[in-house]
């Protein structure tokens, strides 16, 4: 039983459990439990999710990314501009957005790995760099700060395909929850994720190449949050700077739900995962109560403060002996 | 005669005008205990980082196995085989002993993109190494680190070493923290791997740990060597009179009573 307790993930999904419980009970006959109502909370999830699992591995590191909501917005318009004002084709477009959160993700982690200088505040000024820097250059060639976007039917195909009420972000989900969960728990580079979060000194003196290993997790977060910011862009035909601005604290929150501790050295993907899918189930949920959703703010911050103090907890069991 | 694994032929070791190092000569042998005995600020933790590859000597030289060298930093010294374990750092509190004790030198299994760690073989050696020096509490190499003593975390990053092929080892102050038992279990282990054949370097203030498993011992005063003697050449009171710095230990004492 202690051995459940001590993991990182077994608070999430106890707490996804109570929740999906809880609703499933105070909504009867109004679908939320239904295929489509399930489809629902799964897609709210997937996005976030998304760039929620290399934010919690950038976390587990002891690094932050609150640039991510930029990015997000910044990728939807370099694929708006790109197939409307300049009439490109799809796949270029992406492949051009996806290397701009790349190298949004480097410079952050260049930033951060020369200077020494803490990442929050690192990140949190880059994230209004890159949202300046996307209304602004919009502005000059479109004099907009949305625009549509003309999408191949392949990249519809790939991006914005729907069963019933489920969008396929919902796959991508799932592949980068596998990769995520493989690499962080399988792989020697996982083993150096959770050393470089752990001790750094440490890490070091054994050979970790710990300033590679946060200059990837950064390029990893990046290119997440422009995946995210193609399906979000793909699924509504247009790109807006301010999207995913929801993204900057929602992701590093659902982490740690998920059992991600904020000091680093400690989480799980698969806790992150149902953190994730916790946030889904209430930010849904709550429209089936039928009551106002400024509610889903107050479920979130008590969510949050009751998951830091049972990973406070979770961590002196795991440090206790037997 | 085999020659001394490392040898330090009058070293000094200046920063700007401060002399941090004076004339220093020592040896450490194959298969003996080196104890470098010193008050505070005796230059202790230079001297360890001039064994180690962080810093180099300012004159003087320093042979690693009978060859003139200058190691161009900590990596260079610990890939020829010198492994220092310092007081505190070494192991990851959140993470198992398997992925402590292979940090960074993983074994991997299987082809890509399926490869991963074989953590159940790094689970077995690493609880079969700590094992062999002693340490039999520690069953489970899922266990955390973090639940373990710092003597058993001492002998973990002492195996690891060995594991990987340490010749020289150098132990900052190993036991200086520790409880009787767990210091007595640090001590046993030094003996193991003197007896495969490891030089040590043994850094303590504490005069009886020394005197227990030290075979050739070296006091430090001010940077400089002050006394130079084998086992069982000086009694306890000696070496303790030696450390503070040749005053007489009594006297101090005397002095202490007389506050009372």
């Amino acid at each position: 039983m202690t051995k459940y307790l001590k993991k990182p993930e077994t608070g999430a999904f106890a707490a996804f459990l109570l929740t999906y419980v809880f609703f499933a009970l105070a909504t009867p006959g109004t679908g939320f439990v239904s295929i489509n109502g399930t489809a629902g909370w799964l897609n709210l999830a997937a996005e976030l999710g998304i760039v929620a699992i290399p934010v919690g591995l950038l976390m587990i590191s002891g690094e932050f990314d609150l640039s991510i909501g930029s990015t997000v917005g910044a990728a939807s318009m370099i694929l708006a501009l790109g197939t409307n004002q300049f009439g490109g084709p799809t796949w270029p477009m992406i492949v051009l957005a996806l290397t701009a959160g790349g190298l949004i993700g480097l410079c952050n982690g260049l930033v951060v790995v020369k200077t020494k200088l803490p990442s929050f505040i690192v990140t949190l000024a880059t994230n209004f760099i890159v949202i300046g820097a996307t209304m602004g250059t919009s502005r000059l060639i479109a004099n907009v700060t949305s625009s549509s976007i003309f999408a191949s039917d392949s990249a519809k195909m790939v991006f914005a395909f729907r069963w019933g009420q489920a969008n396929i972000s919902i796959l991508w989900w799932l592949l980068i929850a596998f990769i995520g969960y493989r690499v962080l728990s399988r792989t020697a580079f996982g083993n150096w994720i959770y050393a470089t979060g752990g001790n750094e000194d440490s890490a070091r003196a054994a050979g970790v190449p710990v300033e590679r290993v946060k200059i990837t997790l950064f390029v990893a977060t990046g290119v997440a949050a422009a995946l995210v910011g193609i399906l979000q862009g793909i699924q509504w035909n247009s790109g807006n700077s301010t999207y995913g601005m929801g993204y900057v604290f929602q992701a590093p929150i659902v982490a740690v739900i998920g059992g991600v501790l904020l000091t680093g050295g400690y989480g799980s993907v698969v806790g992150i995962v149902f953190g994730t899918a916790l946030f889904g189930v209430i930010s849904s949920g709550i429209f089936y109560t039928g009551w106002n959703t400024d509610w889903i703010q107050l479920f979130l911050g008590l969510l949050l403060a009751l998951a830091v103090l049972a990973n406070n907890y979770v961590r002196r069991l795991a440090l206790t002996s037997k | 005669m085999t020659h001394p694994l490392m040898e330090l032929r009058n070293v000094d070791k200046f920063f700007g005008s401060t002399k941090a190092l004076k004339d220093i000569s020592m040896q450490v042998h194959p298969g003996k205990i080196l104890c470098l005995l010193g008050d505070n600020g005796a230059g202790k933790s230079t001297l360890i980082k001039v064994l180690s590859g962080y810093h180099q000597p300012t004159n003087g030289t320093v042979l690693f196995e009978a060859s003139e060298t200058r190691f161009t930093g900590p990596r260079d010294a610990r890939q020829r085989g010198i492994a220092t374990v310092h007081q505190n750092v070494g192991s990851i509190p959140l993470m198992s002993v398997g992925r402590n004790f292979f940090l960074g030198a993983e074994p991997i299994k299987g082809k890509w993109p399926f490869r991963s760690i074989d953590t159940k073989k790094a689970n077995k050696i690493a609880v079969e190494q700590m094992r062999k020096f002693g340490l039999t509490r520690v069953e489970n190499g899922d266990q955390l680190v973090g639940t373990m003593s710092g003597g058993e975390r001492q002998v973990l990053a002492i195996g690891r070493a060995m594991y990987f092929g340490a010749k020289m080892l150098i132990l900052d102050e190993p036991t200086s923290a520790l409880g009787v038992k767990e210091a007595s279990m640090v001590l046993k282990m030094m003996r193991v791997a003197r007896q495969n054949g490891v030089g040590i370097v043994f850094i303590t203030h504490n005069a009886r740990h020394a005197m227990s498993v030290g075979d050739d011992f070296c006091v430090l005063i001010q940077g400089e060597v002050a006394a130079r003697f084998k086992r069982n050449e000086k009694s306890r009171e000696d070496v303790l009179n030696l450390m503070a710095g040749g005053e007489d230990m009594t006297a101090l004492e005397d002095d202490l009573e007389q506050i009372d």
